[in-house]
């Protein structure tokens, strides 16, 4: 134990004395946290409409004003043929044309039906769905306008309806920060945790003093729980500042108990530093750990479940998930912050992630040889 | 007869289709500054660092402090030093603080490493430059440091290795002074080195050639049986037979 504390010690002091350190632990949280919501957003605005109205009645002017007060569009070409509406996708002007035939206005009145064609650009998927979901409703919207205008009698209208009333349960404003913010932090803390780990001891072995130390008669559990111990401190410390920032700037407060929080990240700290250590024992260099690290970022960050939903991926990519621990922890951080659940609730995760640290650490303690 | 703190026997390191050490026998007495010479490549460090257990041999035996190097080896590391060719204390500690910390991994007590911190600190003049980071310090000093550091904790034996490269000599003869001392207080000293007038201070000496001890005795006996003025010559008469490039 007495070796231990000169090893904590050791490793306090470097932290301390590294500004490079001090700078990731505590710039990148509030930069990523303060400023990565907001880009991140879900929502899609500012699309671009180009409007082909072939009618200019009272009823297509009035339709194409609904649409651009809604806010989500912006009506950027308005043009008199389909060729100068197509230029105009092409160029990159317009996203989406909205063609209202000549006699939009005329068969409403008499035919109480009329035909409206949409196209668009579906470059960018997201924005081609979301945009033509929009307008969609919002034609819809304005085909509802239209009808109760016309029904004197709404009790005898003959069409059955069925409308549906939405009560959003947990994040009752919809707000996508208070979902996107907990796991930008887990992403955070996984970063950190596992990146500051394995540069660490690479970095020793680069400068020649972990062969400094492994001539001594220091064991191998003192060594590692010496690097451990320190960057489990400071993951907690950078999970707490995350937490602040979050109720700072988005006033998230967990729903859930604190302490079923801390102890969650707790055990998911151990599991991600005892990767960090992993890759350490692979990597000769400091270049190899950063590229292996980085390569399981990336899955980690696609196949976690915060951009995208792991219930809608496909079978093979659910598989995946089920082997990438920040899965588990989004997940529990999204059920104790929005939805308040309790330990309990969490028991499966929690055993998983136990799991993870005990084969992580494992392995990594099997695979650092103090003789070659 | 007196102990012998190390005792290797047709010790042997292959890496794949490469030996590196092809079985080398010899025995180092208690309290002998024993040089390990040879060209680059020859295999000396391979050499040490199965003897201070960081390395796993192919085959052979070997004893240090008494102890074999496949079962023993952590009980060995308790009764040695360690001077690598790369600096290896920490650049980003203070002077006070290194030896705090290598001697605190040796588990030496809290009285036991004040006191002779400050020995230390008189020995190699760096009482003033106790709390300044170890990366400030020129190379020569850093050089010295880190051999007081490796025989802080008292051990039997010291490995150094080419612990002078790249010093200057007024720094190297003092260097040698601190081995001298060492000595003169019954450690082993184990060296590497390219310096001939280094290998003169030794009380024996041995050359490797590829993998192998080509010659082993004293800098006195070695002169007269290869009929060289000088150790450079028994060196460069030996190393020449070298088939091994760099």
């Amino acid at each position: 134990m007495r070796v231990l504390r000169f090893l904590l010690q050791k490793e306090f002091r470097q932290i301390f004395r590294d500004p490079s350190i001090l700078r990731l632990i505590f710039i990148m949280p509030v930069i990523q946290l303060v400023f990565l919501p907001f880009a991140a957003d879900y929502e899609v605005r500012n699309i671009k409409l180009a409007l082909l109205d072939r009618d200019h009645s009272a009823y297509s002017r009035a339709l194409v004003n609904k649409i651009t007060a809604s806010g989500y569009f912006m009506l950027t070409a308005n043009c008199v043929s389909f060729q100068e509406a197509r230029a105009a996708i092409e160029t990159d002007k317009a996203d989406i044309i909205l063609d209202i035939p000549p006699a939009f206005e005329k068969e409403i009145v008499k035919e109480t039906e009329a035909t409206l064609s949409m196209s668009v650009n579906a470059i960018n998927g997201v924005k081609a769905g979301l945009g033509s979901a929009y307008l969609q409703r919002i034609i819809m919207d304005f085909n509802q306008d239209i009808r109760t205008e016309w029904i004197q009698f709404p009790r005898f209208d003959q069409d059955t309806r069925i409308a549906v009333t939405f009560s959003n349960w947990f994040n009752t404003s919809m707000n996508y920060k208070v979902f996107m913010v907990p796991g930008i932090l887990v992403l955070l803390l996984t970063m950190i945790g596992a990146n500051l780990t394995a540069i660490n001891i690479v970095r020793e072995k680069e400068i020649g003093t972990i062969e400094q130390i492994n001539v001594t008669p220091v064991q191998k559990s003192h060594f590692i729980l010496g690097k451990l111990i320190p960057f489990w401190i400071l993951g907690l410390l950078v999970f707490t500042l995350g937490l602040g920032i979050a109720r700072l700037f988005y006033g998230i407060i967990p729903a859930g108990s604190l302490v079923t929080l801390y102890a969650f990240a707790a055990v998911y700290l151990l599991a991600v530093l005892g990767l960090g250590l992993l890759i350490s024992t692979y990597a000769e260099n400091q270049q190899q750990a950063m590229l292996i690290s980085f390569f399981l970022m990336m899955i980690f960050i696609l196949m976690g479940g915060l951009y995208t939903s792991i219930d809608s991926m496909p079978d093979w990519a659910k598989a995946i998930t089920k082997a990438n621990p920040v899965s588990y922890f989004i997940d529990v951080i999204r059920m104790l912050v929005l939805k308040g659940s309790g330990f309990g609730d969490i028991g499966y995760q929690l055993g998983i992630i136990t799991g993870f640290a005990l084969v992580l650490n494992g392995w990594a303690v099997l695979n650092y040889h103090k003789r070659s | 007869m007196v102990d012998k703190v190390i005792i290797a026997d047709k010790l042997t390191k292959r890496f794949g289709d490469f030996t590196a050490v092809d079985g080398i026998s010899f025995d180092v007495s208690q309290g002998e500054i024993f040089g390990f010479l040879g060209a680059n490549g020859a295999g000396k460090t391979t050499a040490m660092r199965m003897l201070s257990g960081l390395s796993m041999p192919t085959s052979g035996k070997a004893m240090v402090a008494g102890y074999d190097v496949y079962k023993e080896n952590e009980k060995i590391k308790r009764n040695i030093g360690y001077m690598s060719q790369k600096f290896s204390l920490y650049e980003d500690l203070t002077v006070r603080e290194n030896i705090r910390f290598y001697a605190g991994i040796y588990g030496k007590s809290n009285a036991f490493i004040k006191e002779k911190t400050e020995l230390v600190l008189k020995q190699l003049h760096l009482t003033s430059e106790a709390d300044k980071l170890v990366k400030s310090l020129p190379l020569g000093w850093k050089q010295k440091l880190a051999f007081s550091v490796a025989i802080f904790h008292e051990p039997k034996l010291v490995f150094l290795d080419e612990p002078t490269g790249g010093v200057d000599p007024v720094t190297r003869r003092e260097f040698w002074n601190l081995i001298y001392e060492a000595a003169a207080e019954g450690i082993t000293v184990f060296v590497t080195t390219h310096y001939m007038d280094e290998a003169e201070y030794c009380n024996r000496v041995s050359i490797m050639v590829d993998g192998r001890i080509d010659a082993l005795d004293t800098p006195a006996q070695l002169k007269k049986t290869f009929a060289a003025q000088s150790m450079d010559e028994v060196f460069l008469k030996l190393a020449r037979k070298a088939v091994r490039g760099e």
